[in-house]
């Protein structure tokens, strides 16, 4: 296009120079002026900006990384360029898990793994990431093509899924532990899991993986009123997985009574649902970059801005086998556990007595560790009452069948095949 | 047993209920799983044809039992309207219960989720969990009650047409 308009431009000059009527000078300039203006648009299309090697701290407009590795420079984050290092799944590709990808994107994570079954529709334009000309598209595919755009650094595999089913589960599972040789990196495995669903036994089956892994995860979840959030970090074996206690949400303060569910299943809104991307991939962040504190469970009442938090212990009578598994290795790792918080407790004394002989405290503040800061905010274990602002999701059973009703084998076949078509007969008669 | 009638509960109770908790990758603890479900969905049905509200079909479709499908009908206004009727077996059965759809309804109501899986009441999760439920009481208290309400509300609405009066408006339409 702007060689077929270099032309046009040299043609007008040409037309001018012969046609020699002044009378015609005015529309000449005019014509002239629009080719310019065509050229100058043209020009400013889409530029696709090619990869970086290496993230550079360098102050210049033309660094993608400059305020990223700042961080570094301040000493926020020790070392930000293993972030290159990590690759992260996140399991579904929704308002909260699109967003997420682009931040983790913009961030310039390693390596992302997107899962999603379903396809963009005009009735995800509520929320944030996905464009009306994306409708139809499978969601993974059509955020692989903004997020490549956006940066083209992050090895990007798209996984458009079923992750319930038998066969689809296998196939997760294998992409979790599994080498991406498509890069040159050579990355195995992913470091972590964000789960990004919106449904219960989705999140069932992501604990499942997790557990069965040793997978560190992150779930969130937007409450179906749209009006408040959560996320919760998930260490198999350390702290309760999705199947240990019944699931915690955040109490939005609206009356379930009058809580007018009749026609609908679930509202959304696309600034809940970036406060919860933003709060889950600042916990990754935390987690993966080593900095600050890792919210165990932090819970975003948008009513009234509030923040519960809380933590969990595993449950001894886990239902899921591979959390039982976890939860033993876990603690036969103890002795290691102490060891190491020995070394670093002496190494953080050494260092105190080295700043103490270095400074006179004029102004005589003193250094809250980070076990204080952590036992004054986050509140223990959930066996007892649960902390204000956080309820079950779920109301409790009130009826429990107990024993089941004596079967009259006789008048059943015990072959899968007899009985099969014993249904089928049933079903034509 | 908030939010069910009374006629529902009794008819659960009488589902016989399983024994062997394992899931489609559980080996031959499924297959005896997979028996328990097929004593419990003939009995169900067997029930449904003598109290004279026979209302759905259902059998696996591949050998390994993980994926269901048949047809549910619901009689509104003396009229019989008729829908196909599909689940897989998730991987994390029987902690979790199937999703049932009815992929024809996609889209057509508020009170079903992505691929025309119906929404259920908050009820029915921690029932599933804690009673030794199958396929059978899946559908006796899932789909069953969602169909008494929602199809009144369809027909109604005129979402959905009788296929009697579908074939009419096409004719008609290519007259
Ligand atoms: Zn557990």
């Amino acid at each position: 296009m702007e060689e077929e308009l270099r032309a046009m431009a040299e043609d007008l000059e040409e037309f001018k120079r012969i046609s020699r009527e002044s009378v015609h000078a005015d529309l000449f300039a005019q014509l002239q002026r629009r080719v310019e203006k065509i050229t100058s648009l043209a020009k400013s299309g889409p530029i696709r900006r090619s990869k970086v090697k290496d993230m550079s701290a360098e102050v210049v407009d033309s660094n993608p990384y400059s305020r990223l590795m700042a961080l570094q420079r301040m000493g926020i984050v020790k070392d930000y360029e293993r972030i290159r290092n990590f690759s992260i799944a996140i399991v579904g590709i929704g308002g909260v898990g699109s967003v997420a990808a682009e931040m983790l994107t913009r961030c310039g994570i390693g390596r992302l793994l997107l899962y999603d079954y379903d396809t963009v529709e005009l009735a995800n334009m509520n929320r944030l990431f996905f464009r009306p000309d994306q409708v139809g598209m499978t969601k993974t595919d059509a955020a692989v093509q903004t997020l490549s755009d956006i940066n083209p650094d992050v090895v990007l595999e798209s996984y458009s899924m079923n992750i319930t089913t038998v066969k689809g589960f296998e196939t997760f599972t294998k992409s979790l532990t599994c080498q991406n040789t498509h890069s040159s990196k050579h990355f195995i495995g992913v470091d972590l899991v964000l789960s990004c669903v919106d449904n219960y036994e989705a999140r069932m089956v992501v604990n499942q993986a997790c557990n069965e892994i040793n997978l560190t995860w992150i779930e969130s979840g937007v409450s179906e009123d749209a009006v408040s959030g959560h996320i919760q970090l998930l260490i198999p074996g350390e702290t309760a997985c999705f199947a240990c206690v019944p699931p915690l949400v955040v109490a939005s303060g609206v009356d379930e009574k009058t809580l007018k569910r009749d026609g609908v299943c679930a509202a959304s809104l696309p600034t809940t649902m970036g406060v919860i991307a933003g709060l889950l991939v600042q916990n990754a962040l935390k987690f993966l970059l080593k900095f600050g504190h890792v919210s165990p469970y932090l819970g975003y009442n948008a009513l009234k801005d509030f923040f519960p938090t809380m933590s969990m212990k595993p449950n001894l009578q886990c239902s899921n086998n591979s959390c039982l598994d976890r939860q033993r290795e876990y603690v036969s790792r103890k002795p290691e556990r102490d060891a190491a918080a020995k070394a670093k407790e002496a190494e953080m004394l050494s260092e105190a007595v080295e700043t103490a002989l270095h400074l006179d405290n004029e102004w005589n503040i003193s250094i809250v560790g980070d076990d204080d800061v952590e036992s004054s905010n986050a509140s223990s274990s959930t066996s007892g009452m649960l902390p204000d602002g956080l309820i079950h999701e779920l109301p409790t059973a009130d009826f429990h069948q107990k024993a089941p009703i004596a079967q009259d084998s006789g008048a059943f076949p015990d072959d899968l095949d007899e009985l099969r078509k014993h249904l089928d007969a049933l079903n034509a008669a | 047993m908030e939010g069910w009638d009374p006629n529902t509960k009794s008819t659960l109770t009488q589902i016989p209920l399983l024994s062997t908790r394992a899931g489609p990758r559980d080996g031959a603890a499924w297959t005896q799983r997979l028996k328990e479900e097929y004593r419990a969905l003939i009995a169900y049905t067997g029930m449904n044809k003598s109290n004279d509200n026979d209302w759905f079909r259902i059998s696996a479709t591949n050998p390994e039992g993980t994926h269901w499908s048949g047809k549910c009908w619901y009689v509104h206004n003396l009229r019989k309207y008729e829908f196909d009727l599909q689940f897989d077996i998730p991987v994390t059965y029987p902690a979790t219960s199937p999703e049932i759809e009815l992929p024809q309804l996609d889209g057509k109501t508020h009170k079903m989720y992505r691929g025309g899986k119906i929404c259920l009441t908050v009820h029915f999760k921690p029932l599933w969990a804690k009673n030794w439920f199958g396929i059978a009481h899946g559908l006796c208290l899932g789909l069953a009650p969602w169909l008494a309400a929602e199809i009144p509300i369809l027909v109604d609405s005129g979402a959905v047409k009788h296929k009697d009066d579908e074939v009419i408006a096409s004719t008609t339409t290519t007259e």
